[in-house]
C-alpha cells in the first residue's frame, strides 16, 4: 500500500455511555433516557443475540488501555489504524442502537445526539475522518429531518441503514429517506446490524453466531432484489447505495440469477428500466470485510474481476474481531490497477474525496 | 543461531508473556508450567500481534456426551479472528501441517532465559 493512497470504507466509533450523550440530548430526553432508558426491538436489552468471537465483538487488542470501548478513543485509533496503515480517509459507521428504538421521537433525538457528537469528537478532531449520518431509518419522516440537519456538515458522506430492517427496504414507506439522501447529494450505506424483534434469518432463530453471520449475506441480497424491483433506483436517479459487511461472493451468481428471471418474468416488473445486474454495476457498491477467502487464494482475482472493478471499495471493519488489514487481507496477489480501484479510487470517485 | 537474553529467570511469572523485540522482529516469550517457548508475534493469517492473543486450552471428547478439557494454557488464540495455535509448536489446531507460526528455542542459563533465534 504504500505510496499510493488507502480509503477505509468501513470503521467503528464507539458510543463509550449513554453518559456521552447528555450534552447533546434535550431536557425532555434526557429526562426519557433516565426515566426509561434505552428500550429496543432486540430482545436482548445488553449485548448481542450471541456471543460474537469476542467480547464487544472487538479485537483483543483494541481494547484502549485509556478504559471505555474499543473505537472510543480517537488516539488509540490514530496510532492502532489511521496512522499505522497511512489511512487518507476513514468512514465511520456508528452501531450505537439509536434507530432501534421503540419510541421513535427518541429515537431521532439520540440519532441527532450521536451525530452531534461525532461532529465534535471526531469529525472536527482529525480531518481524515468522515462518517454516516445515524437515523431512525423505521420513521422515515424523522430519518428525513435528521438527514436535512446533519448533512449541513460537511463530513458526513452517507446516510446509515441496517440490512436487517422491519420491511424490505425497498418498500414505499422508506422513500422519504432516499429522497433525502438524494437532496443531501449523500449514498446510502447499509451495513449489517438489525432493527427487529424476529429472528436472524427467514426460518428462525438457529442455534450458532456462525450460522447468523452467514445469514448476512442472504438479508443483503433481498435487500438488492427489493431496492431494484420496487423502483427505487428508477425513482431516484441520483441514489447510490453502498452495502457494507456482507459479503460480495454472492454478488455474481445473484445478478445472473435476476437477470435470468427477468428475461422469464419481466411482465411483472414492467416499469424496471434496466436489467437488474445494471443496478448492481451501476448503482450499488460494496466494501470488502469480511473478505473472501477461497480455498484457493488466487481464485479470488476472476471473482474480483467478475463483479466488476468499479463496485468493491475496501474496508477493515476496525476494531472489530474480523478485521481485515489492508495489506495483508488479500490472500493473493490482485493485479496493481484493480488494487488500486479497490483500495482508493472507487471510494474517492463514491464519497467524492478531493483527489 | 545467535542467542539473546530476554528476560531474568522470575521476571516473567508462570502463565505470563513477555513480547520483546530481536533484530527487528517481535517474538512472545511465554512461562508455561515445565518451562518456557518462543514465538515470532506475527499470525500467519494475516499478521496480527499474536502473543497478544488470549492462552486457554483445548476441548476434546474421546466419545459422545464426554468431554474433556486439557492443555490448558497452552492454545494461544489470535486477538484478531481467533485462530489457534499449539504455543508449544507453532503450529495451528485447525490446520497443523499448512498454517504454523516460527517458535524458538529457549533456554534457562542460571538466572537468565535465553532466546536462540
Ligand atoms: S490474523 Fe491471526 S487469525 Fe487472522
Amino acid at each position: 500500500m504504500r505510496g499510493t493512497g488507502l480509503i477505509d470504507c468501513d470503521v467503528h466509533n464507539a458510543v463509550s455511555s449513554d453518559a456521552a450523550l447528555l450534552p447533546y440530548l434535550p431536557a425532555r430526553w434526557r429526562r426519557h433516557l433516565d426515566l426509561v432508558g434505552s428500550r429496543t426491538f432486540s430482545p436482548f436489552t445488553k449485548g448481542y443475540a450471541y456471543p460474537k468471537a469476542a467480547r464487544f465483538a472487538s479485537r483483543r487488542d483494541a481494547w484502549p488501555p485509556s478504559g471505555g470501548l474499543p473505537g472510543s478513543d480517537l488516539d488509540f485509533m490514530r496510532a492502532q489504524l489511521l496512522d499505522a496503515y497511512g489511512i487518507e480517509h476513514a468512514v465511520l459507521n456508528c452501531l450505537y442502537r439509536a434507530p432501534e428504538q421503540r419510541n421513535d421521537a427518541f429515537g431521532a433525538a439520540l440519532a441527532a445526539a450521536v451525530n452531534d457528537w461525532q461532529v465534535e469528537h471526531w469529525l472536527e478532531r482529525d480531518s481524515r475522518l468522515r462518517a454516516s449520518v445515524t437515523v431512525p431509518f423505521e420513521s422515515p419522516d424523522l430519518a428525513a429531518v435528521e438527514i436535512d440537519r446533519a448533512a449541513a456538515h460537511h463530513g458526513f458522506v452517507q446516510v446509515l441503514l441496517y440490512p436487517r430492517s422491519m420491511a424490505p427496504l425497498g418498500k414505499r414507506r422508506y422513500w422519504p429517506i432516499y429522497e433525502a439522501a438524494c437532496r443531501a447529494g449523500l449514498p446510502v450505506g447499509i451495513h449489517a446490524a438489525s432493527t427487529t424483534p424476529g429472528p436472524t434469518t427467514a426460518s428462525g432463530w438457529p442455534s450458532y453466531y456462525i450460522e447468523d453471520h452467514t445469514g448476512l449475506a442472504v438479508a443483503f441480497q433481498a435487500q438488492v432484489s427489493s431496492l431494484i424491483f420496487e423502483g427505487v433506483f428508477d425513482r431516484f436517479p441520483a441514489l447510490r447505495v453502498v452495502l457494507m459487511e456482507g459479503g460480495f461472493a454472492w454478488v455474481p451468481a445473484l445478478m445472473a440469477r435476476l437477470d435470468a428471471l427477468h428475461h422469464r418474468l419481466r411482465d411483472e416488473v414492467p416499469d424496471l428500466e434496466h436489467p437488474p445486474s445494471h443496478y448492481l454495476r451501476h448503482r450499488i457498491r460494496i466494501t470488502t470485510q469480511p473478505m473472501e477467502e477461497p480455498e484457493r487464494p488466487g481464485d479470488l482475482v476472476p471473482l474480483l474481476r467478475e463483479i466488476g472493478q468499479d463496485v468493491l471499495m475496501f474496508s477493515t471493519d476496525y476494531p472489530h474481531w474480523d478485521f481485515d488489514d489492508p495489506q495483508r487481507a488479500f490472500r493473493t496477489r490482485v493485479p496493481a490497477d484493480l488494487h488500486q480501484r479497490i483500495m482508493y479510487d472507487n471510494a474517492r470517485a463514491q464519497y467524492r474525496f478531493a483527489a | 543461531m545467535r542467542t539473546v537474553v530476554v528476560a531474568a529467570v522470575g521476571e516473567i511469572p508462570p502463565g505470563g508473556r513477555k513480547i520483546v523485540e530481536i533484530e527487528g522482529r517481535s517474538i512472545g516469550v511465554f512461562h508455561l508450567a515445565d518451562g518456557y517457548v518462543a514465538l515470532r508475534n506475527a499470525c500467519p493469517h494475516e499478521g496480527a500481534p499474536l502473543c497478544r492473543g488470549a492462552l486457554s486450552g483445548a476441548v476434546t471428547s474421546p466419545a459422545p456426551g464426554r468431554y474433556r478439557y486439557e492443555r490448558r494454557g497452552e492454545i494461544l488464540r489470535c486477538p484478531w479472528h481467533q485462530w489457534e495455535f499449539d504455543v508449544r509448536t507453532g503450529r495451528s489446531w485447525v490446520d497443523p501441517d499448512r498454517v504454523r507460526v516460527r517458535s524458538y528455542p529457549v533456554t534457562v542459563d542460571g538466572t537468565q532465559v535465553i532466546v536462540h533465534v
